[in-house]
């Protein structure tokens, strides 16, 4: 059950365009996660997917069939929606067996697969209650359950953890997750939340302003970002973006801020301006006197096993650098920031551009 | 016992992060758009079938038959264009209908308001048992206009009935009620309002309910009287109940039938001769149909207008 | 903090009085009814309203000879099919409102609530002779086929079902549901509480029909109770006030009870027909 978008478009009219050239594949068996911040168009992507928002223009392929004009029932799917969309009236186990016996399966069909997904979930105790004597965790498996108990191999899912707790989510991310691997289910997943995107996606797909900025693996995204936006999106706290300036005397070395920092780079910097990314644990800060000083600390916050450093460079930049264990600054007090060796570089468009940083420069 | 409305809270809010375009929303369901047309003549057939011989077609054909004459059966013989409205208008008999009719209406308005919010403020009150006041307060809701009027009737009843029987004890003079056409309006006034409590009351209630507690924690900590809450706290904020139950009760009142007929038959000497009443005796007593139709309408223009005041204000709160 | 927010006993003793006044003036006309209910009509008439012959004599002939029972019954009836049409008529009107896109459906919308400004009372007149032209004068349907359908009813559910979440009508989409499907299975059990509010506007709208029964019936066969009690009085039983006053508690006794367990419903109904 692979899915296929090719060029996807969307306008609502002239003037309002939702999404534009949205093409990616999603292949059998793959936990697909669409995320952006609200309002990207991700939830009308997934809406154009099952079939309940017509496509301007593009194509829909699902297993290499073209379903833009099939009506969402034709297109063998279940959908788990952010507010569950279960039916107050029904019990637990009626609301499972709704779809499947609007499909007409027989009914010792019905029971068998209820009955599963229920155990599946472990709602087998609950099956008799109403909706609304279900705690949160509890409707929000339900409405998985119906998807579980569904024929259908494909599985979309419109942020179903944004209604819960932030323990609950949690949980409920694995809970997903496992159902996913178990029943091999092809599954596109729309969110908001970075971190469920990074922690159970095969790809993920990063929109933004009506385009896709980039699609790959957690991994890929979070070391090869594509873009400014999509450095910025992922990790916590966010990346430090800063501007450098080409060294007038040597063409391999950059200058960060007003000559804070500086970074020798394997080959000739490209422009004269550039704009680097460093993560904030690839920031390293030392105690220094006022004079060879580069920063004066702001705040700090400690969280435990490491502290956040926040620091205002001599050039008037933020950054803020994750620290390991408990550091105690106080407040304007000069310190040293120097950067790591993973870096990122980005031109004036915000694109990254591959360059690599020397390694041993300061001499 | 009485509980705000139920709703259906068993599925969580929406969160508005993702909250859809009107033009999204009108999207859902689209495949069967091109169907649509042919189930809403199925979903809308029947309604728009009863409504339209009974509610559009007459209206058309009543003001058709006020610019005639008609004959015994109702048939249009001669077109008299406004004539009819035009005597009617300046018939001194019609006006002291539309007038008696005016006192009717405001009168039952403000004494049911009046009682209404009184009652309502006292089953507002935190008290042990206070719900079973509340329902005993609702009861005439389920007073039907026949049983009304004869218990009225008997109260009313100059020889054997019950404020004869308390005159009597206290020597005070005989009043006949529904006989003499000084008091025969109050008679039919006190009824109409009698009846009409049980729903005032309850409405009232209910928006004095939903007046958030913290409002009056706070005027009572800054030393409010009661009496000094009800008058700048309750009553403003409940004040678009009050419309609303205020224009209920003017056009029930304009349509008021039933305890005419059972208590005055619009006597004695017209003094609750009252517009639908006249429609009624002059279409199927006098067949005078035609006059009969343009009471109609001036019936229809007078509601229509009060409905339309109703429409406008609560319009914010209604979504079309 | 206890003692501050309860009140004063005095305050309190006060507040309860003047409850039991206020309950004995809306109370009263009922108590007087029942209470003369139960006394021989020679005791009212010659004013001995404090007698001590109580009896059901009333009710008993009240029952056996006036058609009362006849006449609930007739009402029930027209009352019962009156409302099953109303919930089945309304619930699809409303369903067209708001989940079927065709044209012309603002345009039919408006005329639905422009209905609701034209009063039944002032259109008697070509409706009765349109109901004697079908031939239907003195029958049940004469008292029901108008009332099949309401705007306000419409306009009630429609509120109604704009509430339900969008999700649901997509879910079912994706599980295929047609719209008889879906307005049955979904829409209807998801608005149940509304259902039974407009069922018992329904119902004591159609039992409380005065004028227009009284223009189309003319046999107790089919003459419904509010009617029917108009008639027992302007016959001979005018002056048998004991019994008259029977016949009106037995009419207003089922009421009452139907009231009184069904007020909550009556309360939401108000609001969401209405101020909300």
């Amino acid at each position: 059950m692979s899915i296929s978008l090719r060029n996807v478009r969307k306008d609502y009219d002239q003037q309002t365009k939702v999404l534009e050239k949205v093409s990616a594949e999603v292949q059998t068996g793959e936990f697909f996660v669409i995320v952006g911040p609200s309002g990207c168009g991700k939830s009308t992507l997934l809406r154009m997917i099952a079939g309940l928002t017509p496509i301007t223009d593009g194509e829909v392929r699902i297993n290499d069939r073209v379903v833009n004009e099939l009506p969402p029932k034709a297109r063998k799917l279940t959908m788990v929606f952010q507010n569950y969309a279960l039916y107050p009236f029904l019990s637990v186990w009626d609301n499972v067996a709704f779809g499947l016996k609007a499909r007409k399966l027989s009914q010792s069909d019905v029971q068998n697969r209820v009955n599963n997904a229920l155990k599946m979930v472990n709602l087998t105790d609950f099956k008799n209650r109403k909706p609304r004597e279900l705690s949160g965790g509890q409707r929000q498996r339900v409405a998985l359950a119906r998807a579980v108990a569904s024929d259908a191999d494909i599985c979309l899912m419109d942020e179903p953890l944004s209604n819960l707790d932030a323990q609950l989510r949690i949980r409920m991310r694995q809970e997903i997750y496992n159902l996913q691997r178990k029943l091999g289910l092809t599954l596109i997943y729309v969110t908001h939340d970075q971190v469920e995107a990074m922690t159970m996606a095969d790809h993920i797909m990063v929109l933004n302003d009506q385009h896709v900025q980039q699609i790959g693996t957690p991994a890929e995204i979070y070391q090869h970002p594509a873009n400014e936006f999509v450095a910025q999106f992922f990790g916590t706290p966010q990346i430090n973006i800063l501007p450098a300036k080409r060294s007038a005397e040597n063409s391999h070395l950059l200058t960060v801020g007003s000559n804070d920092m500086q970074v020798a780079l394997n080959e000739e910097v490209p422009a004269d301006q550039l704009r680097i990314g460093v993560r904030p644990d690839e920031l390293t800060i030392s105690r220094a006197d006022s004079v060879d000083s580069n920063a004066v600390v702001k705040n700090t916050e400690f969280l435990g096993n490491e502290t956040i450093v926040y620091a205002t460079l001599n050039s008037g930049d933020n950054v803020r650098a994750v620290l390991p264990g408990q550091v105690n600054f106080r407040g304007y007090e000069p310190i040293k920031v120097q950067v790591g060796s993973h870096l990122l570089f980005f031109n004036n468009d915000g694109e990254r551009i591959g360059l690599t940083k020397e390694e041993a420069v300061h001499a | 016992m009485l509980k705000s409305p139920a709703t259906h809270s068993s599925t969580a809010p929406v969160t508005s992060d993702k909250a859809k375009s009107k033009a999204e929303r009108s999207e859902s369901g689209f495949w069967l758009n091109a169907k649509d047309k042919y189930y809403a003549w199925i979903f809308l057939g029947p309604s728009l079938l009863i409504l339209g011989v009974f509610i559009f077609y007459p209206m058309f054909r009543t003001l058709y038959l006020s610019l005639f004459l008609t004959n015994t059966v109702g048939k249009p013989t001669v077109f008299v264009g406004l004539s009819n409205y035009i005597n009617l208008l300046t018939s001194a008999d019609y006006l002291s209908s539309l007038g008696v009719t005016m006192v009717y209406v405001l009168a039952v308005t403000v004494i049911t308001i009046a009682l209404g919010l009184i009652l309502a403020n006292y089953a507002s009150k935190q008290l042990a048992g206070i719900g079973i006041f509340r329902t005993l307060f609702s009861a005439t809701m389920g007073v039907s206009v026949s049983v009304a009027a004869i218990f009225w009737l008997f109260i009313f009843n100059p020889s054997t009935g019950f404020l004869a029987l308390v005159s009597n004890w206290l020597h005070l003079p005989q009043i006949n009620w529904l006989t003499d056409p000084g008091w025969a309006m109050l008679a039919v006034i006190i009824t109409t309002v009698w009846m009409n409590l049980g729903f005032t009351f309850l409405i009232l209630l209910g928006a004095m309910q939903s007046v958030p507690t913290t409002l009056y924690e706070a005027a009572s900590i800054e030393g409010a009287t009661p009496r000094y809450q009800l008058f700048h706290i309750t009553i403003p904020m409940i004040s678009p109940t009050l419309f609303f139950v205020s224009i209920i009760t003017l056009i029930e009142g304009f349509k008021s039938f039933g305890l005419i007929d059972l208590m005055t038959k619009g006597g004695p000497t017209n003094a609750t001769n009252m517009l639908v009443y006249r429609i009624y005796k002059d279409a199927f007593y006098s067949g005078n149909y035609a006059q009969a139709s343009a009471e109609s309408l001036i019936l229809t223009v007078i509601i229509a207008i009060f409905t339309l005041i109703q429409f406008k204000v609560l319009e914010k709160r209604v979504n079309y | 903090m206890e003692m501050v927010a309860k009140q004063k006993l005095p305050q309190k003793i006060l507040n309860y009085v003047l409850l039991i006044i206020l309950t004995a003036v809306v109370l009263g006309p009922f108590l007087i009814g029942l209470w003369t209910s139960l006394l021989p009509t020679m005791d009212i008439a010659k004013g001995n309203f404090l007698s001590l012959h109580i009896s059901l004599t009333n009710y008993v002939d009240a029952f056996q000879k006036t058609p009362i029972l006849q006449y609930l019954g007739n009402s029930l009836w027209i009352s019962t099919l009156t409302t099953i049409a109303q919930l089945i008529f309304c619930s699809m009107s409303a369903y067209a409102f708001v989940f079927l896109r065709f044209r012309g459906r603002k345009v039919l919308f408006i005329l639905f609530l422009a209905t609701m400004m034209l009063p039944f009372e002032a259109e008697i007149i070509p409706n009765f002779m349109t109901v004697k032209a079908m031939g239907l004068l003195n029958t049940y349907s004469a008292m029901i086929v108008p009332f099949l359908t309401s705007a306000f009813g419409t306009f009630m559910l429609r509120q109604s079902f704009l509430q339900m979440p969008d999700e649901l009508k997509e879910a079912a989409d994706i599980e295929g549901l047609g719209h008889f499907q879906f307005y049955w299975k979904i829409v209807m059990p998801y608005n149940r509480i509304s259902l039974i509010t407009l069922g018992a506007y329904g119902f004591l709208g159609a039992w409380n029909q005065y004028l227009w029964p009284m223009l189309t019936t003319f046999s107790n066969a089919f003459r419904p109770v509010q009617n029917g009690l108009r008639q027992l009085q302007s016959e001979e039983t005018f002056n048998d006030w004991g019994m008259i006053q029977a016949t009106a508690a037995i009419v207003v006794i089922p009421t009452l009870i139907v009231l009184f367990v069904g007020q909550h419903y009556f309360k939401s109904g108000m609001n969401e027909g209405a101020v909300k």
